[in-house]
């Protein structure tokens, strides 16, 4: 199971990114769960300082922008 | 592959140039247009109010949009160039006077976006950016707005625009540096120094010619998408206080012998918040009608530096006392450069 999290405090871009992301992880099909991280301690402990942030198992795939649909894909197998 | 390759470079380039001299062509033809589009095919009376509120609309509208295009996509382009990590990096550790400079100079380049303002904050503290230079950091990257720089510089020509460039630097170093003196590292929130950070973002990507263009088109998108129904409603306030308001009507309230103007301005101006894409044409307006350059750079820069949103979201991380001086150093470093402006010129 992918576990993807969005970190953003909800700006316009964050919504855009979870979106971006949900549409890529159910185009590849495997299982997944995703979930927005706003708190910011939270977010701080991934060391970003961009947003919104793509997290996938844990790791910080991208920062600062919303990808597209295929980059996403990418991004998260 | 290569040829291929070669090839389809070759055709970018070509395309690249080929609308860079279409854009330059229209965008010489706009003031003929606006005056045939008023005065002929509208048949509007010449010298009317309604007529030169139409041409200004007309004119200045599609001018606006291509700068705004022009410019965006350039950025777009130069801030694949820079990311907070680097900036970071070359401001850790850095003492304060250059520290701040360079600090000042990097938020005019480096990407920035107000919902990144604390996670950036708490990154550069935390890593050893000391407290001040953050600061003049947190202040050039939202009041030295390029969108502002280009607009001023093809509204107003390069003087208005140099002036605009120096004296937000200007406040962003002596604003940084001040607070850096005060010693206030004790008003930031408790949790932000427990904070860990370091350098575990992704590394910066190495992008290729092709990736830059890419992301200097997304800025275009994103940008323009968004502000430009703002400079829309911008132009048509321009225009109406263009083709109404009589000659000389802001110079008794806005004008050089008003003192009290510029720190009306700055009042009104801070807890607004508007796109500098948005603001601009406005001041076009008021600065037609005869109100004074330093008021008006005043309320700019106080309404696209300085806003309501922006200290809500910086409260997460300051405390009260620093918020306020935060605010304070930076409002009375505008309202001395509109005052300064007002008397030398």
């Amino acid at each position: 199971m992918k576990k993807i999290q969005i970190l953003g405090t909800g700006c316009a871009k964050c919504q855009k990114l979870a979106a971006v992301a949900d549409e890529a992880a159910k185009a590849l099909g495997a299982p997944y769960e995703l979930k927005k991280v706003t708190d910011m301690k939270e977010i701080m402990s991934f060391k970003v300082m961009s947003m919104p942030a793509l997290v996938v198992d844990g790791q910080v795939r991208l920062s600062g922008r919303v990808p597209t649909v295929e980059e996403a894909k990418q991004l998260i197998t | 592959m290569s040829r291929q390759h070669q090839f389809s470079t070759l055709a970018r380039a070509a395309a690249g140039l080929a609308a860079l001299a279409a854009w330059w062509l229209v965008y010489r033809r706009l003031e003929a247009f606006a005056g045939w589009a008023t005065y002929s095919l509208l048949r509007l009376p010449e010298g009317s109010h309604v007529g030169s509120t139409v041409e200004f609309f007309v004119h200045e509208t599609p001018k606006v949009l291509l700068l705004l295009v022009l410019v965006v996509f350039g950025v777009g382009i130069v801030r694949t160039f820079f990311t907070p990590e680097r900036t970071r990096a070359l401001l850790q550790g850095r003492r304060e006077s250059v520290g701040n400079v360079l600090a000042a100079l990097l938020g005019v380049v480096t990407p920035f976006c107000s919902c990144s303002a604390v996670p950036l904050f708490i990154g550069f503290v935390t890593a050893g950016v000391p407290l001040g230079v953050t600061f003049s950091f947190l202040i050039s990257a939202p009041m030295v707005n390029e969108i502002a720089l280009v607009l001023l510089f093809g509204l107003f020509g390069w003087k208005v625009a140099g002036l605009y460039l120096g004296t937000g630097l200007v406040i962003a170093i002596a604003a940084g540096w001040i607070i850096g003196r005060l010693k206030l590292e004790r008003h930031v929130e408790d949790w932000v120094y427990a904070t860990k950070t370091g350098a575990a973002a992704p590394e910066a990507e190495a992008l290729d010619l092709a990736a830059r263009v890419a992301a200097g088109r997304e800025a275009v998108r994103d940008i323009v998408g968004r502000v430009w129904l703002y400079v829309v409603l911008g132009i048509a306030v321009g225009a109406g206080i263009h083709g109404y308001v009589p000659e000389n009507f802001m110079a008794s309230i806005m004008g050089k012998g008003a003192w009290w103007s510029v720190p009306l301005a700055v009042l009104i101006g801070v807890p607004m918040y508007s796109n500098a894409a948005g603001i601009i044409p406005v001041v076009q307006a008021l600065l037609g009608k005869g109100a004074a350059l330093g008021t008006v750079l005043a309320f700019m820069m106080s309404v696209i530096g300085l806003s309501l949103p922006e200290a809500i979201i910086l409260r997460k991380v300051l405390k009260l006392p620093l918020l306020l001086v935060f605010f304070g150093v930076v409002a009375a470093g505008i309202m001395a450069v509109g005052l300064l402006f007002n008397w030398l010129l």
